[in-house]
């Protein structure tokens, strides 16, 4: 996958299971304060994007400090690379 | 007997003739039935019966996501029925949110649907790994009362009764119990339930759910006739806003009926099957809690699913302690058996019925049961004064139970 491909995957995944205008969605989008989302909403956004990308990220320290869908997707992206580069 | 008289505000309803009271009532003076054929049941090994009473005209997304994430759709029936019953009572935000009104609503169980999901996907590799946040907030017993609560925001205290088809009969004694005892001055209360094949199945496997009408769903159930065959499990939601006589008159609301008298007892007996004499005492105690000779009393709005035993059961019960005078019919030809959802449902119909001075009868009663005869069916549209109902609900589980309601005078 390509970057951008990873961040259209990401917003359409994150879109879709909280109900957010695509439209509105940039990297400088606060989890918190724009989308509204909170700590139950966290943990579910750790499943789509596990579901949606085959990756295993809940135990990371990273996951802890994202605060913007900016922060998602390098967040991501350095994932999917680094496990790709493991293969 | 309730030491502060009780009084109905509010009432709102999601039933298979749509959201509101108007739906509802247009539809059951209409004598139209609510039973559908549901063709997913025909995939399903071992079950017999096709068709149930589904609820429609209900849009989940009118509530927030933030809300809507922790509810099942039998939450979604009891948030909507509960958002109109606080409309039509007229309750303020403040009135909503300043501890004197309650909660009391129950359902059969938790969410079976939203259960089905996580066994599909927990059994399929033995992993939590993809159970989202929310799911406890689903299958939890008290899901519906507390979402209720949730959405409008209820600071008073939450009753969720479970007692299966007497559930929301419960939830509505209760609601009127605290009121009485002048715990709270407003409560919510009544019913939800969500169709799954697993209450069709729990009442197939037993033979008490109705097979012969698969291709004629709008002929069954047929409480007390000679040809029923069974239950039509169904769903939705009814709540009441019950509030004391004090709070409506100062506030200057309408009353829409009055909460007289509440009785339940358990039937030890039998965890399955209907005991006449049981029934016949549990309207006796309600009678008694409600100060009324039962020759007072114009309408029995019966539990009568169709089932072999049960109607005869009620009839037994109904003939020993009203004789053959008072008119007596059951609204699940109409509505099939919405479990827990259907003793408000049904009592936010009876209240209307008092309101407009008129009797439903019994849908799809052709040719009475000569085993349920000795009780004064109510054929046809009745108009007639209404002043005093007793309404039965009776559950798997031995447990029964009666309501009285008055048309309501000073």
């Amino acid at each position: 996958m390509t970057d951008q491909e990873i961040v259209a995957l990401i917003n359409s995944s994150l879109a879709e299971e909280f109900e957010f205008d695509l439209a509105k969605m940039t990297p400088e989008t606060e989890l918190f304060e724009d989308m509204g989302l909170d700590s139950l909403d966290v943990v579910d956004l750790v499943i789509v994007l596990e579901t949606a990308f085959s990756i295993k990220i809940r135990e990371e320290e990273a996951i802890r400090k994202i605060r913007t869908l900016g922060d998602i997707h390098s967040f991501v992206i350095a994932k999917k690379r680094l496990s790709e580069g493991a293969k | 007997m309730l030491l502060r008289r009780v009084v109905v505000t509010g009432m709102g309803v999601v039933s298979p003739f749509g959201r509101g009271m108007e739906n509802l009532m247009d539809a059951l003076l209409a004598g139209k039935s609510g039973v559908v054929r549901v063709p997913a049941l025909a995939e399903i090994k071992g079950m017999r019966t096709r068709v149930a009473a589904l609820a429609t005209g209900v849009d989940p997304m009118e509530i927030p996501r933030k809300f809507r994430r922790s509810m099942s759709s039998m939450s979604v029936f009891a948030t909507l029925a509960a958002q109109d019953a606080a409309q039509m009572a007229g309750l303020s935000e403040a009135q909503l949110r300043g501890g004197r009104l309650g909660v009391s609503v129950g359902s059969t169980t938790g969410s079976p649907q939203t259960m089905q999901d996580f066994f599909r996907d927990f059994s399929a590799d033995n992993s939590l790994e993809k159970m989202k946040s929310t799911l406890f907030f689903h299958i939890m017993n008290h899901s519906c009362a507390s979402n209720v609560a949730q959405v409008l925001g209820v600071t008073g205290r939450i009753l969720a009764p479970a007692a299966a088809c007497s559930t929301s009969s419960h939830a509505v004694g209760y609601a009127a119990e605290t009121i009485g005892l002048g715990k709270q001055d407003f409560m919510l209360c009544g019913g939800a339930d969500e169709f799954h094949p697993l209450t069709s199945g729990t009442f197939d496997i037993m033979n008490a759910a109705s097979t012969a009408f698969n291709d004629s769903p709008t002929s069954t159930p047929r409480p007390f006739d000679r040809d029923r065959d069974g239950i039509v499990c169904g769903e939705g939601s009814g709540i009441l806003l019950l509030e004391s006589l004090e709070s409506a008159l100062g506030r200057g609301a309408s009353v829409l009926a009055e909460i007289t008298g509440f009785a339940t007892n358990s039937d030890p007996a039998s965890i399955a099957n209907p005991n006449s004499a049981s029934i016949a005492d549990c309207m006796r105690l309600a009678l008694a809690d409600a100060e009324l000779d039962a020759s007072q009393v114009d309408y029995v709005n019966a539990h009568a699913t169709a089932t072999q035993q049960g109607d005869i059961a009620e009839c037994g019960a109904i003939a020993d302690v009203f004789g053959s005078r008072t008119p007596t019919s059951s609204l699940k030809g109409h509505l099939g058996h919405a479990m827990a959802a259907s003793g408000s449902l049904e009592l936010a119909a009876c209240i209307e019925m008092i309101r407009r001075g008129v009797l439903i009868p019994t849908l799809n009663l052709d040719n009475i049961d000569p085993l349920c005869a000795g009780v004064a069916h109510q054929r046809g549209i009745g108009e007639r004064p209404v002043n005093a109902v007793i309404k039965n609900n009776f559950a798997l589980g031995g447990v029964n139970s009666s309501i009285i309601l008055r048309r309501y005078q000073q």
